[in-house]
């Protein structure tokens, strides 16, 4: 599903992120990313849906090669990754349901499909109720389910999510852990960056551990692995 | 494109529009002053193609002989203006149909005034009114109808005259005004669409995070892209439209209140009827056209997708 092949990323202003990842993640895993701030993880994310291109190094996602992609090609890769920002990226000026509509609407589905799945996919996060409020009128972990609903909503074959639990109370972050884990269970990959010791540990997959740019574990149900 | 995506991209194209409401009235005032110009100056050019064609039927060239030229004399005279290629006609008039003109040119008071001029004092010469086959040779042909002279030393000719003036005057102003007119026209389309480009960049730049999002979930480029071109296209569509309103509806006022007196010069302005489709359509193609263009250039420079 994702494969890097010997990835480096320095950024313009000569920062190095990423210096010869090679990893390989199949179809319906569930994915840990950790490591320290600054370590590279979301470098890392940005590359899989190519928001960054790397500066050395393959990658492919769901069989398409990303660096060496058309750029007419690119917005079909993006329809494959629902992306879930740590900073939400919801549009403020737009209700709940039209900031999940509006993943629909830009690939152009048909009207009534939009609708039947909007309100379908709200109803999985649990917000159906909220359907109308603007960003503004919503909690954090609303607003982080608003992001997540939105991701899902094409119903992608990966989803990759920067910290979703970054600014929540546990018990939040638990339901949307709950969420995370659904989506994957109906067959979504899902990669995942987190600081959140509890929840790697409590919740047992794979944990890729980055730490200045490259990979320093790779571990089956692994452990957070740090003291915070 | 499905139906329902064009719909939103109308949709979103007028909202664009609306939301920079300054901007927007800026650059669509000055589409609509540029093509206002435009339009003033195709008015001008069509009625002065006009005015024309009705001189093209007035305008001929009379030849007034000596009054003491003979018969056989002034028929060598005809046939050599006959010879002129460019020439399409040449009808004699004898001196007493001259007077018998003059006479009837001057209405009731005249036919007092020259009473006792006909027969042996008739003042007036014999002529001939020649008549080109283009309007724009008139002189070259009067030039050669004074060099008949040179060849004869009794210089039977005394006179050619034709609306010189007129003719010659109505096409160099014509010329003149054309050029300053696409000078004009030109600068202030260049500035019509530098604020067209303008308004679009600060709308990108307003929906800058709108744009980045489209694209992380998969949008299109042609997609982002056409909001921004039918904002273009509504600003120049509006702008022009009422240029063209203002312009049309100046001009057939125009038309009214002057008619009757440039009817007494045996002219007439071009009507409404003629002009509307081809200067509103004009006018309103090219301002439609000048505001994708605008947006264009803000599209390709800010909107890197
Ligand atoms: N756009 C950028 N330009 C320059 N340097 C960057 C850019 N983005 C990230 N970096 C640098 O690359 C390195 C890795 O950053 P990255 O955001 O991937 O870390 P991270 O592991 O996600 O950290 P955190 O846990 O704090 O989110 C850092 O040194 C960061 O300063
Ligand atoms: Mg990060």
């Amino acid at each position: 599903m994702i494969e890097m092949q010997d990835i480096w990323k320095t950024y313009a202003d000569g920062t190095t992120a990423l210096q010869g990842v090679n990893v390989v993640i199949d179809r319906n895993e569930f994915v840990y990313i950790v490591g320290p701030s600054g370590a590279g993880k979301s470098t890392f994310m940005k590359l899989i849906y190519r928001e960054e291109v790397p500066t050395k190094g393959q990658i492919s996602v769901n069989g398409f090669n990303i660096g060496k992609l058309k750029h007419r090609k690119i917005p079909y890769v993006r329809r494959n990754i629902g992306v879930i920002f740590q900073d939400y990226k919801l549009l403020p000026k737009l209700s709940a349901f039209e900031n999940v509509a509006f993943a629909m609407e830009v690939i152009e589905t048909p009207r009534r499909l939009i609708r039947r799945r909007t309100m379908e996919v709200l109803e999985l996060v649990g917000l159906k109720h909220k359907a109308s409020s603007l960003p503004a009128q919503l909690s954090g972990g609303e607003q982080q389910r608003v992001a997540i609903a939105r991701a899902i909503v094409n119903s992608p074959a990966v989803i990759v999510a920067d910290e979703p639990t970054g600014n929540l109370d546990p018990e939040t972050s638990w339901g949307i852990m709950n969420l995370l884990e659904e989506i994957n269970f109906r067959g979504t990959t899902i990669v995942m960056a987190t600081h959140n010791k509890e929840i790697v540990n409590t919740l047992r997959k794979r944990v890729i551990a980055i730490e200045r740019g490259t990979i320093v574990r790779d571990q089956q149900r692994g452990d957070y692995g740090y003291e915070i | 494109m499905r139906f329902s995506t064009v719909l939103r991209h109308l949709r979103e194209g007028f909202k664009n529009v609306s939301r920079n409401g300054w901007m927007t009235f800026a650059s669509m005032s000055s589409i609509a002053v540029s093509l206002f110009i435009l339009g003033v100056f195709m008015l001008l050019a069509l009625n002065v193609s006009k005015l024309a064609d009705q001189l093209d039927n007035q305008v001929q060239i009379n030849v007034y002989l000596q009054v003491d030229v003979e018969q056989p004399k002034a028929e060598e005279i005809e046939r050599t203006i006959k010879r002129i290629p460019e020439v399409k006609s040449v009808t004699f008039v004898p001196k007493a149909e001259g007077l018998k003109r003059f006479r009837e040119s001057m209405g009731e008071e005249g036919k007092a005034a020259l009473e006792g001029y006909e027969n042996e004092n008739n003042p007036l010469p014999d002529a001939f009114e020649v008549e080109a086959f283009n309007p724009q040779q008139i002189s070259f042909i009067a030039k050669q109808i004074e060099a008949i002279n040179l060849t004869d030393p009794a210089k039977s000719i005394a006179k050619v005259k034709y609306g010189k003036d007129t003719i010659e005057k109505l096409f160099s102003i014509t010329n003149a005004v054309r050029n300053i007119g696409i000078f004009i026209v030109l600068g202030l389309a260049v500035m019509a669409m530098f604020l067209i480009s303008t308004t679009i960049k600060m709308t990108i730049i307003a929906r800058r995070r709108e744009i980045s999002i489209m694209k992380l979930v998969g949008a299109k480029n042609s997609f982002i892209r056409w909001p921004f071109f039918i904002e273009g296209a509504i600003i120049g569509f509006f702008g022009s439209l009422f240029s063209t309103l203002i312009l049309l509806f100046g001009y057939s006022q125009l038309v009214k209140t002057t008619s009757a007196t440039v009817g007494l010069y045996m002219i007439e302005f071009a009507s409404i009827d003629e002009v509307r489709m081809l200067v509103g359509g004009t006018i309103i193609a090219l301002g439609t056209l000048l505001g994708v263009w605008g947006s264009t250039i803000s599209v390709r420079k800010y909107l890197k997708v």
